[in-house]
């Protein structure tokens, strides 16, 4: 019984100690960003693996989605003789919802396990210590780059994945289900709002781009400095990201879009 | 692979976040006009508004020339107080308008039409509108229906 309470007290204890360590280390690599003005092509090669190398199943994947939904969606309005307000329902979810949030998915999965992965492993090696061996701030040389690009790859690839949705949604509705094209774009261009739909999807990618870099980056720094530990820790980024991407959205979903 | 080949398809990657954007404010959003939102504001006092919402669109004759900026209760007069803010271009309104609340198709999305009068003044700024009509609500013209058989 002892036993038990010590344990899920340490467990408790250790949890509340990672979520200190990390709250530093998010300061300390805010702290970093300033550096990166004078060397921006670090940026832009981190910008290469976690924008455009995720670029690929952002496209395939949004294209499909936006089938889907306007599959669903002509299925269901179809009954009510709505079929024309397609074109709202399709930009709508996208815009505000499952732009962001997907994307943020795949990222984590696609981007972030990889960022985790690579600095574990350059932790694994003596990479990290290394460079401070040679008075080099990992933060700045390695760290930062790596947060400034996903925080910003992250808005660009859902912004992507609306537009390529609203595309895919236009193939299946107008092109194989015939509802009038017309009516598809010119319905939504009168309903969805740029301030308040297209923005705030923005928004939501922006927060999701912020959590997902900061807890990629910071497991990976943070591991157990084993093949075992990268291993998990690669696990933890994909799961505490995307249950924290489903989360914020929920509850940025209830500060921006309710009326 | 080199730092050239980098660099390019990382502008490649900017250059879809643009094209991205520019669907989306263009051709999937209203950001077009929002950009017209300057224009003068007339306020209309209704006794029920129904289901009239902000940033619902004011046409007159079928053409839509301004929108709803703002719905407020007044507790003086005990209506609802319609704030429209109209286009700038369309600053010929007599001061004897009417405004009545219109729904689009049976059940659509309600809309305030704009009848001009004959007044030779026009509305301007922070005008008010003395004529209106409130919005139909189904189910107070389907209770009359029932009470006057």
């Amino acid at each position: 019984m002892i036993d038990f309470l010590a344990s899920s007290g340490r467990r408790y204890l250790d949890a509340l100690a990672s979520l200190g360590r990390a709250s530093v280390f998010l300061i300390q690599l805010i702290g970093a960003l300033p550096s990166l003005l004078t060397r921006f092509s670090l940026v832009i090669k981190q910008l290469f693996s976690s924008g455009v190398m995720t670029l690929s199943i952002i496209l395939v994947s949004g294209l499909f989605v936006g089938m889907v939904l306007s599959l669903q969606g002509y299925n269901t309005l179809v009954g009510f003789g709505a079929e024309e307000s397609l074109g709202i329902f399709v930009a709508k979810v996208l815009v505000r919802e499952l732009g962001p949030v997907v994307a943020g998915l795949l990222f984590a999965g696609r981007a972030g396990s990889a960022m985790t992965a690579e600095i574990g492993l350059m932790k694994a090696t003596e990479q990290l210590s290394g460079l401070e061996m040679m008075a080099v701030d990992p933060f700045k040389r390695v760290f930062a780059p790596r947060f400034l690009a996903g925080f910003f790859a992250l808005p660009a690839l859902a912004a992507m994945f609306s537009a390529i949705g609203v595309l895919g949604g236009h193939l299946v509705g107008v092109e194989l289900l015939g509802v009038d094209a017309g009516a598809y774009w010119s319905q939504m261009h009168a309903s969805v709002d740029f301030r308040e739909d297209v923005l705030g999807g923005l928004i939501k990618a922006v927060v999701f781009g912020f959590v997902v870099c900061w807890i990629a980056i910071f497991q990976g720094a943070d591991c157990v400095p084993t093949s075992e530990g990268v291993s998990s820790a690669t696990t933890r980024t994909v799961v505490y990201s995307s249950l924290l991407v489903l989360g914020l959205d929920f509850l940025l979903t209830a500060i921006m879009f309710t009326v | 692979m080199n730092s050239r080949t980098t660099e390019v398809l990382v502008g490649l990657f900017m250059l879809l976040f643009l094209a991205a954007m520019t669907i989306l404010a263009l051709k999937v959003s209203n950001l077009t006009s929002l950009s017209g939102a300057a224009g003068y504001q007339v306020h209309a006092n209704f006794d029920n508004v129904g289901g009239l919402r902000v940033r619902a669109p004011v046409s007159a004759g079928g053409v839509k020339v301004g929108q709803v900026s703002q719905i407020v209760y007044d507790s003086d007069t005990f209506e609802a107080k319609v704030t429209l803010t109209i286009d700038e271009e369309f600053n010929l309104f007599p001061t004897d308008t009417s405004a009545s609340i219109y729904t689009a198709g049976l059940l659509g999305e309600q809309y305030i039409g704009l009848e001009p009068g004959a007044d030779d003044e026009v509305l301007e700024q922070d005008s008010e509108i003395d004529l209106t009509q409130s919005a139909l609500v189904l189910e107070r013209l389907i209770g009359q229906v029932l009470l006057n058989k």
